[in-house]
């Protein structure tokens, strides 16, 4: 190879700085989000692995199955039978968005557009037509599309 | 390398090799994920109405007896969380009330019976049979279920409005504004909508899977709003509609409405 004595060495540099990044951090703690678990009940519709990484897509499959195709019950892994509701379901025992969701998306930096119509907790103790409030409303994304 | 030949014995143990790693990669991967892949399972709700397709019958005789009566709109809006704008323009409504002339527009003349011309009549979604909304929404938003009812998937809605301009009967309404701080009483157990997009009545698809008839025939305390299965001849909605003479809203447009009115 001509100049190996430059490229062998440039490539490792190369390399080096690109997992730089990786390098950096090995050995320190990675940050923790901590969310508000329900304290009266103990397990999901799925267990808690599943949940953590599939919520969003058992979600959108709720919404469709319940909407688009009349549905209205969900058959878990166990068996055990939930109706699909999202304010009347999944946020009667998760009974805080900013404890409970927001800890989390807010930390991964997404921003699901589901309480510009579904009704979180908190705003069922405050209502709209407070002032505070429709302040906050008019800094939500004015359209998900 | 362009002239050294490939024997045929090495390349099958290179062939079989490279399939072995294939299959220990596709096992390992599927190990490491848990193997959680499964099918999420979904039923109707045990006590669900069911119908082939649904039809309202409206019986104008009686609420013409009683023409200050808004039972129907307030119990739907209310429960709905349908707004309140003071703007006229703005105006969301899902179910009103509208005079003869104005709902069956080739039906009416200056001869007519003086009590038909001044009947104030409930109009609403007619949930047609041929939804010339459902044919126009740019993202299936808007849809016709098997059981007739035309619905509206808020999640959908992209707010182009061209179901407003194909619909016949006005039965849409835009929300210009965040519909939000115009509710006073808010229904907590069913959702708003958001500034952007479209709504209108939905045949209570949700109350019908609970098991209950729609909000608006359940809060008429003179019976004049009858809720049934077209599709059954033996249904009260049929036996009505044999009975009494009735019209639908604009039949020449060949929409097929499913909401009749008993004159």
């Amino acid at each position: 190879m001509h100049d190996a004595g430059k490229v062998i060495p440039g490539i490792i540099i190369f390399v080096v700085f690109v997992t730089l990044p990786f390098w950096w951090n090995v050995g320190k703690a990675v940050p923790k989000v901590e969310v508000e678990l329900p304290k009266e009940y103990t397990s999901c519709v799925e267990d808690k692995s599943f949940m953590i990484r599939e919520h969003m897509k058992l979600l959108d499959n709720w919404r469709n199955e319940v909407v688009r195709n009349g549905y209205g019950v969900y058959v878990n892994s166990k068996g055990q039978t939930f109706h699909m509701k999202f304010q009347e379901g999944c946020m009667k025992c998760h009974s805080s968005k900013e404890r409970f969701c927001d800890r989390c998306h807010n930390f991964v930096a997404v921003k699901p557009y589901c309480w510009n119509c579904h009704i979180s907790p908190e705003e069922k103790k405050g209502w709209a037509t407070k002032k505070s409030n429709v302040e906050t409303f008019s800094k939500q994304p004015a359209s998900h599309h | 390398m362009g002239n050294k030949k490939i024997k045929r014995r090495n390349f099958l143990k290179a062939a079989g090799f490279a399939s072995l790693a294939g299959a220990w990669a596709a096992a390992t991967a599927g190990f490491l994920s848990g193997q959680r892949v499964k099918a999420q399972a979904v039923k109707p709700t045990p006590n669900s109405l069911v119908a082939g397709r649904w039809a309202l019958v409206i019986d104008t005789r009686i609420c013409a007896e009683h023409p200050e009566c808004r039972d129907c709109i307030e119990a739907c809006h209310k429960w709905h969380n349908v707004p309140r704008f003071p703007d006229k323009q703005h105006e969301i409504k899902w179910i009103w009330k509208t005079h003869f002339h104005n709902a069956f527009p080739y039906q009416s003349h200056e001869y007519d019976n003086e009590d038909v011309k001044k009947r104030e009549v409930i109009v609403l979604c007619n949930h047609c049979e041929h939804p010339p909304c459902v044919r126009v929404c740019p993202t299936q938003a808007t849809f016709k279920r098997e059981d007739g009812i035309v619905m509206m998937d808020m999640h959908r809605c992209i707010g182009c409005r061209f179901c407003m301009g194909a619909c016949p009967y006005g039965a849409r309404s835009f929300n210009w504004l965040d519909p939000r701080p115009y509710i006073k009483e808010p229904n907590m157990a069913y959702p708003t909508r958001m500034k952007g997009v479209v709504e209108k009545c939905i045949f209570c698809f949700d109350k019908l899977h609970e098991g209950k008839l729609p909000v608006c025939v359940r809060a008429c305390k003179y019976g004049a709003l009858t809720f049934g299965d077209l599709a059954d001849p033996h249904s009260k909605v049929n036996e009505l509609l044999r009975k009494h003479f009735n019209i639908r809203r604009k039949v020449n447009l060949g929409t097929g409405p499913s909401v009749f009115y008993i004159i």
